[in-house]
Protein backbone atom coordinates (compact mmCIF):
# COMPACT_ATOMS: atom_id res chain seq x y z
CA UNK A 1 0.00 0.00 0.00
CA UNK A 2 3.00 2.39 0.23
CA UNK A 3 4.21 2.04 -2.80
CA UNK A 4 5.71 4.89 -4.85
CA UNK A 5 6.42 7.26 -2.08
CA UNK A 6 8.82 9.85 -3.30
CA UNK A 7 9.36 12.23 -0.13
CA UNK A 8 10.11 15.04 -2.63
CA UNK A 9 8.64 16.33 -5.79
CA UNK A 10 10.82 17.32 -8.52
CA UNK A 11 13.66 15.82 -6.77
CA UNK A 12 16.19 17.11 -9.90
CA UNK A 13 15.27 20.50 -9.34
CA UNK A 14 15.56 19.87 -5.18
CA UNK A 15 18.76 18.23 -5.79
CA UNK A 16 20.27 20.99 -7.45
CA UNK A 17 19.16 23.65 -4.74
CA UNK A 18 20.79 21.63 -2.37
CA UNK A 19 23.81 21.92 -3.40
CA UNK A 20 23.87 25.12 -4.52
CA UNK A 21 22.48 25.97 -1.31
CA UNK A 22 25.05 23.81 1.09
CA UNK A 23 28.39 24.87 -1.22
CA UNK A 24 27.38 28.23 -1.20
CA UNK A 25 26.94 28.28 2.84
CA UNK A 26 29.87 26.37 3.25
CA UNK A 27 31.85 28.93 1.10
CA UNK A 28 30.58 31.94 3.29
CA UNK A 29 31.38 30.36 6.55
CA UNK A 30 34.77 29.21 5.48
CA UNK A 31 35.53 32.93 3.94
CA UNK A 32 34.41 34.70 7.40
CA UNK A 33 35.80 32.28 9.24
CA UNK A 34 39.67 32.51 7.64
CA UNK A 35 39.09 35.94 7.84
CA UNK A 36 38.32 36.21 11.26
CA UNK A 37 41.22 33.90 12.21
CA UNK A 38 43.60 35.81 10.14
CA UNK A 39 42.83 39.36 10.80
CA UNK A 40 43.03 39.45 14.46
CA UNK A 41 45.09 41.59 16.02
CA UNK A 42 47.08 40.16 18.96
CA UNK A 43 45.59 41.63 22.12
CA UNK A 44 47.13 42.98 25.08
CA UNK A 45 44.38 42.62 27.79
CA UNK A 46 43.07 40.01 29.55
CA UNK A 47 39.42 40.73 31.00
CA UNK A 48 37.75 37.85 33.20
CA UNK A 49 33.87 37.83 33.44
CA UNK A 50 31.78 35.86 36.03
CA UNK A 51 28.28 35.80 34.84
CA UNK A 52 28.76 38.58 33.34
CA UNK A 53 30.14 40.86 35.62
CA UNK A 54 33.68 42.14 35.40
CA UNK A 55 35.90 40.20 37.84
CA UNK A 56 39.14 41.78 36.34
CA UNK A 57 41.22 42.53 33.85
CA UNK A 58 45.00 41.77 33.72
CA UNK A 59 47.91 42.82 31.39
CA UNK A 60 48.82 39.97 29.22
CA UNK A 61 52.66 40.76 29.20
CA UNK A 62 52.98 40.12 33.17
CA UNK A 63 53.35 36.73 33.88
CA UNK A 64 51.38 35.64 36.90
CA UNK A 65 48.47 33.01 38.29
CA UNK A 66 44.62 34.13 38.59
CA UNK A 67 42.34 32.57 41.45
CA UNK A 68 38.84 33.00 39.58
CA UNK A 69 37.39 31.94 43.12
CA UNK A 70 33.41 32.59 43.44
CA UNK A 71 31.41 30.17 46.14
CA UNK A 72 32.36 26.72 45.88
CA UNK A 73 33.59 26.80 41.94
CA UNK A 74 37.47 27.36 41.42
CA UNK A 75 39.51 28.44 38.32
CA UNK A 76 42.87 29.49 37.98
CA UNK A 77 44.22 31.17 34.56
CA UNK A 78 47.63 31.23 34.11
CA UNK A 79 49.30 34.32 31.97
CA UNK A 80 52.50 33.30 30.07
CA UNK A 81 54.41 33.86 27.26
CA UNK A 82 51.80 36.41 26.10
CA UNK A 83 48.97 34.06 26.12
CA UNK A 84 46.15 32.95 28.74
CA UNK A 85 45.34 29.88 29.73
CA UNK A 86 43.16 27.90 31.90
CA UNK A 87 45.31 25.20 33.87
CA UNK A 88 42.78 23.97 36.53
CA UNK A 89 38.71 24.25 36.68
CA UNK A 90 36.25 22.77 39.17
CA UNK A 91 33.82 22.08 36.53
CA UNK A 92 32.72 18.43 36.08
CA UNK A 93 33.45 18.55 32.27
CA UNK A 94 37.01 20.95 32.07
CA UNK A 95 36.55 21.49 28.78
CA UNK A 96 37.96 25.02 29.39
CA UNK A 97 40.96 23.56 30.74
CA UNK A 98 41.35 21.65 27.55
CA UNK A 99 40.93 25.30 25.74
CA UNK A 100 44.33 25.81 24.00
CA UNK A 101 45.68 29.00 25.48
CA UNK A 102 44.69 32.50 23.75
CA UNK A 103 46.24 35.37 22.69
CA UNK A 104 44.59 37.41 20.25
CA UNK A 105 42.19 40.01 20.30
CA UNK A 106 38.33 39.03 20.78
CA UNK A 107 39.66 35.21 21.70
CA UNK A 108 37.98 33.97 24.51
CA UNK A 109 37.89 30.90 26.51
CA UNK A 110 34.52 29.96 28.17
CA UNK A 111 33.69 27.91 31.52
CA UNK A 112 29.92 27.05 30.94
CA UNK A 113 29.09 25.56 34.42
CA UNK A 114 30.67 27.94 36.70
CA UNK A 115 30.60 30.47 34.20
CA UNK A 116 33.63 32.47 34.17
CA UNK A 117 34.53 33.45 30.35
CA UNK A 118 38.19 34.67 29.82
CA UNK A 119 38.30 37.48 26.74
CA UNK A 120 41.69 38.70 25.60
CA UNK A 121 41.02 42.53 24.40
CA UNK A 122 42.91 45.49 23.03
CA UNK A 123 43.70 48.09 25.61
CA UNK A 124 41.52 50.97 24.06
CA UNK A 125 43.51 53.61 25.04
CA UNK A 126 46.87 52.74 23.06
CA UNK A 127 45.41 50.11 20.29
CA UNK A 128 43.28 52.39 18.69
CA UNK A 129 44.59 53.29 15.32
CA UNK A 130 47.28 50.35 14.96
CA UNK A 131 47.47 49.23 11.54
CA UNK A 132 45.23 49.93 8.88
CA UNK A 133 45.57 46.49 6.37
CA UNK B 1 -4.09 6.37 10.35
CA UNK B 2 -5.65 5.46 13.44
CA UNK B 3 -4.79 8.45 16.38
CA UNK B 4 -3.93 5.22 18.97
CA UNK B 5 -1.53 4.34 15.99
CA UNK B 6 -0.34 7.31 15.35
CA UNK B 7 0.56 7.57 19.22
CA UNK B 8 2.21 4.13 19.27
CA UNK B 9 4.44 5.36 16.33
CA UNK B 10 5.18 9.02 17.61
CA UNK B 11 6.26 7.15 21.00
CA UNK B 12 8.26 4.60 19.07
CA UNK B 13 9.73 7.63 17.52
CA UNK B 14 10.17 9.84 20.89
CA UNK B 15 12.50 6.48 22.19
CA UNK B 16 14.41 6.05 19.03
CA UNK B 17 15.54 9.68 19.30
CA UNK B 18 16.07 9.48 22.81
CA UNK B 19 18.28 6.26 22.18
CA UNK B 20 20.33 7.98 19.25
CA UNK B 21 20.82 10.92 21.80
CA UNK B 22 22.03 8.39 24.18
CA UNK B 23 24.44 6.68 21.76
CA UNK B 24 25.88 10.05 20.67
CA UNK B 25 27.01 11.04 24.15
CA UNK B 26 28.82 7.97 24.06
CA UNK B 27 31.06 9.20 21.20
CA UNK B 28 34.38 10.63 22.38
CA UNK B 29 34.38 14.53 21.22
CA UNK B 30 36.47 14.93 17.76
CA UNK B 31 38.33 17.81 18.87
CA UNK B 32 38.26 18.59 22.50
CA UNK B 33 38.99 22.95 21.44
CA UNK B 34 35.74 23.56 20.52
CA UNK B 35 32.70 21.96 22.41
CA UNK B 36 29.49 21.49 21.04
CA UNK B 37 30.60 19.79 18.01
CA UNK B 38 28.06 16.59 17.51
CA UNK B 39 26.59 14.55 14.53
CA UNK B 40 23.39 15.61 15.55
CA UNK B 41 21.59 11.78 15.66
CA UNK B 42 18.41 11.95 17.08
CA UNK B 43 17.51 14.68 14.34
CA UNK B 44 17.26 11.89 12.11
CA UNK B 45 14.21 10.92 13.96
CA UNK B 46 13.08 14.48 14.04
CA UNK B 47 13.62 15.27 10.41
CA UNK B 48 11.46 11.44 9.58
CA UNK B 49 8.83 12.60 11.58
CA UNK B 50 8.67 15.96 9.51
CA UNK B 51 8.07 14.38 6.37
CA UNK B 52 5.94 11.15 7.36
CA UNK B 53 3.48 13.17 9.94
CA UNK B 54 2.78 16.64 10.38
CA UNK B 55 4.63 19.39 11.36
CA UNK B 56 2.77 19.47 14.67
CA UNK B 57 4.09 16.05 15.52
CA UNK B 58 7.26 16.83 14.98
CA UNK B 59 7.26 19.59 17.62
CA UNK B 60 5.89 17.34 20.16
CA UNK B 61 8.71 14.50 19.31
CA UNK B 62 11.45 17.12 19.35
CA UNK B 63 10.09 18.94 22.85
CA UNK B 64 9.62 15.52 24.47
CA UNK B 65 13.45 14.34 23.44
CA UNK B 66 14.61 17.25 24.78
CA UNK B 67 12.80 17.52 28.33
CA UNK B 68 13.27 13.60 28.42
CA UNK B 69 16.87 13.94 27.44
CA UNK B 70 17.41 16.50 30.17
CA UNK B 71 15.85 14.71 33.02
CA UNK B 72 18.03 11.56 32.10
CA UNK B 73 21.28 13.14 31.67
CA UNK B 74 21.15 16.94 31.96
CA UNK B 75 20.35 19.68 34.40
CA UNK B 76 18.60 23.39 34.01
CA UNK B 77 21.65 24.70 31.89
CA UNK B 78 21.48 22.29 29.35
CA UNK B 79 17.81 22.18 29.54
CA UNK B 80 18.00 26.32 28.17
CA UNK B 81 20.91 25.24 26.07
CA UNK B 82 19.05 21.97 24.13
CA UNK B 83 15.39 23.95 24.39
CA UNK B 84 16.63 26.82 22.45
CA UNK B 85 18.71 24.38 19.71
CA UNK B 86 15.68 22.41 19.20
CA UNK B 87 13.24 25.21 18.78
CA UNK B 88 14.96 27.38 16.51
CA UNK B 89 16.00 24.33 14.53
CA UNK B 90 12.65 23.33 14.14
CA UNK B 91 11.12 26.75 13.15
CA UNK B 92 13.47 26.94 10.77
CA UNK B 93 13.01 23.26 9.16
CA UNK B 94 8.68 23.51 9.31
CA UNK B 95 9.23 26.79 7.28
CA UNK B 96 11.94 25.21 4.85
CA UNK B 97 9.75 22.05 4.68
CA UNK B 98 6.66 24.24 3.45
CA UNK B 99 8.59 26.85 1.34
CA UNK B 100 9.49 23.51 -0.84
CA UNK B 101 12.65 24.29 -3.06
CA UNK B 102 15.32 22.10 -0.58
CA UNK B 103 15.06 18.27 -0.39
CA UNK B 104 15.31 16.95 2.83
CA UNK B 105 19.25 16.71 2.49
CA UNK B 106 18.99 21.01 2.46
CA UNK B 107 16.75 21.01 4.92
CA UNK B 108 18.50 18.75 7.58
CA UNK B 109 21.37 21.42 7.23
CA UNK B 110 19.31 24.56 8.28
CA UNK B 111 18.45 22.40 10.92
CA UNK B 112 21.85 21.52 12.03
CA UNK B 113 23.59 25.02 11.65
CA UNK B 114 20.03 26.74 13.33
CA UNK B 115 20.51 24.11 16.07
CA UNK B 116 23.89 25.66 16.85
CA UNK B 117 22.76 28.95 16.60
CA UNK B 118 20.34 28.54 18.78
CA UNK B 119 22.68 27.27 21.69
CA UNK B 120 25.46 29.48 20.94
CA UNK B 121 22.55 32.67 20.91
CA UNK B 122 21.46 31.10 24.43
CA UNK B 123 25.23 30.89 25.69
CA UNK B 124 25.61 34.79 24.50
CA UNK B 125 22.38 35.45 26.35
CA UNK B 126 23.26 33.70 29.98
CA UNK B 127 26.89 34.29 30.19
CA UNK B 128 26.44 38.30 28.29
CA UNK B 129 29.18 37.75 26.39
CA UNK B 130 29.16 38.12 22.50
CA UNK B 131 32.18 37.14 21.68
CA UNK B 132 31.25 33.06 22.16
CA UNK B 133 29.31 33.90 18.71
CA UNK B 134 33.55 33.36 16.92
CA UNK B 135 32.24 29.63 18.32
CA UNK B 136 29.46 29.76 15.62
CA UNK B 137 31.51 29.57 12.41
CA UNK B 138 33.81 26.46 13.66
CA UNK B 139 30.07 24.94 14.70
CA UNK B 140 27.66 25.90 11.45
CA UNK B 141 30.83 24.67 9.19
CA UNK B 142 30.84 20.90 11.31
CA UNK B 143 27.03 21.22 11.57
CA UNK B 144 26.25 21.57 8.42
CA UNK B 145 28.79 18.59 6.95
CA UNK B 146 27.02 16.35 9.73
CA UNK B 147 23.15 17.78 8.13
CA UNK B 148 24.03 16.69 5.10
CA UNK B 149 24.70 13.04 6.46
CA UNK B 150 21.60 13.40 8.62
CA UNK B 151 19.45 14.42 5.49
CA UNK B 152 20.39 12.02 3.52
CA UNK B 153 19.89 8.92 6.08
CA UNK B 154 16.45 10.94 7.26
CA UNK B 155 15.63 10.29 3.21
CA UNK B 156 16.12 6.83 3.09
CA UNK B 157 14.42 6.26 5.85
CA UNK B 158 11.16 8.24 4.84
CA UNK B 159 11.47 6.59 1.39
CA UNK B 160 11.96 2.99 3.13
CA UNK B 161 9.91 3.01 6.38
CA UNK B 162 6.10 2.43 5.14
CA UNK B 163 4.63 4.36 7.92
CA UNK B 164 3.02 7.96 8.36
CA UNK B 165 0.83 10.59 6.30
CA UNK B 166 -0.22 7.91 2.90
CA UNK B 167 -2.30 5.58 5.24
CA UNK B 168 -4.12 8.69 6.22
Amino acid sequence: MNKNITPTKNGGRKLKNDLIFIISLIVILVCVGLGVYFFRKPGDTVKVLVDGNLYGTYSLQKEREIEIKIGDNLNILVIKDGKADMIKASCPDSICVKHRPISKNGETITCLPNKVTVIIEINDKQGEVDVIV
Amino acid sequence: MKSSKKIAYLGLCTTIALVLAYVESLIPPIFSAVPGIKMGLPNVVIIFVLYKFKPRDAIIVSLLRVFIVTLLFGNVMTLSYSLSGAVLSLTGMIILKKLDFLSMVGVSVVGAVLHNAGQIIMAMILLSTAEIGYYLIVLAITGAISGVLIGLIGGILAKRVGIGREET
